[in-house]
């Protein structure tokens, strides 16, 4: 049986009811909430500030540094608190993904942290904390050229889907499910993340950086909304 | 009666010259503020093509041909000359170890203390958590100089020190110290008011440092209201006839302490 319909009744190109609100953590320099339906991710950013230890000073820019958890109970089966293998390897693509957007080369020795925290998790958990820490770095004050914006595009069966959700990721008829988190820089267009996780041809893979474009777009002027309608602290 | 004239007379100037020529936008970064080679871009923009972006969150200021981005959030970032309030950290062979709130370490030598020092404890000067006012002398690469020596310049005494968003400062101090003097008056206070948004003020009562606190809050809360000298200045007559509202927040701050 072919894969016509998607679970929650969207459509293929539809994404999940977003939530944005910036200013959510009073203590720190910067922070946002981002939620695509019911996934929900916080960032805090703190700095430019002193980098300890010394040796992961950089004497000829500033750092970022990225830290990305689950909290134990954002999922259906309890997660055992504290870093993963997979919770390193998503700070370090958030790291990645965000480091093209910002302007901290002057900020020698110093450090910018993000700390993304997901509160609830139903997939594109690392979509939602790229465009949580990128309001949050614009919040806080963090030179940078562009806004960061994040979707997960899948291939479910031969469908080309925006926005997955865990019951889709999980499908296995047919072709199988292909999840596809992408990140855009919001003004160039340019790609700073892609990772593929399944099996996908070189058309749908292109296919499916069209979509992903066209859905960032729209989260893009979320974010320069939810920007716009801060009353400063 | 002069003093008050004068207070006037500056008010009227910081309202003149505070009247921004063009409304000031909010701008978000990345976002295009202008096209076309007219313009130029001035603090935290950037020209990419014909256009000129914005690099940081914050109101985009048009004088002239001149873009620049006013920004609203962030660190405290020092300039040369810029008078600070830090906490010492640590005390070395040969000077402090301050903490003034900015990305780097910031140091005070002993030869810039103001006072004869005894080279054996200098903790007899400044020690471990006292609060001092300092000027930057110098932002080199490793790090922030210090110096203790100036007026009003040196350890903190008594009193109390609030913090503020750094970029609210200049409001804070107003057009030539017009607000701060403002506040100082009516509150009975001395404030001192670092660059860093670390506020110092100390006053006879702890009513009168309260209502100063009160103040500057407002200031700050306010900050992107036009006319703000008239207004605060409203506002604190208007509160200081009914110093109700005070002596309630002391009551309930002593409430929370008991609960504690």
């Amino acid at each position: 049986m072919a894969y016509t319909k998607r679970p929650d009744g969207r459509k293929f190109d539809e994404l999940r009811k977003i939530r944005a609100q910036v200013g959510v953590i009073p203590r720190a320099d910067g922070s946002a909430l981002f939620a695509f339906g019911d996934t929900i991710a916080i960032a805090a950013v703190y700095g430019p500030k002193p980098l300890h230890p010394q040796h992961l000073q950089n004497p000829e820019k500033g750092v970022l540094r990225v830290n990305y958890d689950m909290l134990s109970f954002s999922v259906t089966e309890r997660k055992k608190p504290g870093p993963s293998r997979r919770s390193q390897e998503i700070s370090k693509v958030t790291e990645w993904a965000l480091a093209p957007a910002l302007q901290i080369n002057n900020f020698q020795n110093t450090v910018v942290d993000v700390h993304i925290t997901i509160l609830q998790a139903n997939a594109s958990t690392r979509c939602a904390g790229i465009n949580a820490a990128s309001l949050a770095l614009a919040h806080a004050g963090i030179p940078m050229v562009d806004l960061v914006s994040a979707v997960s595009i899948g291939k479910i069966d031969d469908k080309i889907v925006t926005d997955l959700i865990k019951e889709e990721e999980d499908y296995e008829d047919g072709e199988g499910a292909t999840d596809i988190p992408l990140a855009f820089l919001s003004k160039s267009g340019g790609i700073t993340l892609m990772q593929l996780d399944g099996r996908t041809s070189t058309k749908k893979l292109k296919e499916a950086i069209e979509a992903g474009r066209a859905a960032c777009k729209e989260i893009y002027e979320l974010q320069k909304k939810v920007l716009k309608e801060i009353q400063e602290k | 009666m002069i003093a008050r004239q004068e207070t006037e007379e500056a008010i009227e100037e910081f309202e003149q010259g505070d009247e921004p020529k063009e409304k000031r936008e909010l701008v978000i970064p990345g976002e295009v503020i202008a096209t076309g080679n007219d313009y130029l871009p001035g603090d935290w923009a950037k020209r990419d093509g014909q256009d000129i972006i914005a690099l940081r969150f914050g109101l985009a200021d048009k004088s002239g041909r001149l873009i620049k981005i006013i920004p609203l959030s962030g660190t405290y970032i020092p300039r040369k000359g810029n008078v600070v309030i830090g906490k010492v950290l640590d005390i070395t062979f040969n000077g402090w170890i301050m903490d003034i709130d900015a990305p780097y370490p910031s140091f005070l030598p002993l030869i810039e203390c103001s006072k004869f020092v005894n080279k054996n404890d200098l903790s007899e000067c400044y020690d471990i958590g006292d609060m001092l006012a300092v000027k930057v002398l110098g932002v080199k690469r490793k790090g922030i100089d210090l110096t203790a020596r100036g007026k009003n310049l040196g350890k903190l005494e008594e009193g109390m020190i609030i913090k503020i968003n750094s970029n609210k400062v200049p409001r804070v101090i107003g057009k030539e110290g017009s607000m701060i003097n403002l506040i100082k008056k009516e509150s009975n206070c001395d404030i001192t008011v670092g660059q860093n948004g670390i506020i110092w003020i100390r006053g006879e009562k702890v009513e009168d440092e309260l209502f100063a606190e009160k103040a500057i809050l407002f200031v700050t809360e306010k900050s992107f209201i036009e006319g703000l000298t008239k207004k605060t200045k409203d506002w604190l007559e208007e509160t200081k006839n009914n110093p109700k509202d005070i002596k309630e927040d002391k009551a309930d701050k002593k409430k929370a302490k008991e609960a504690k």
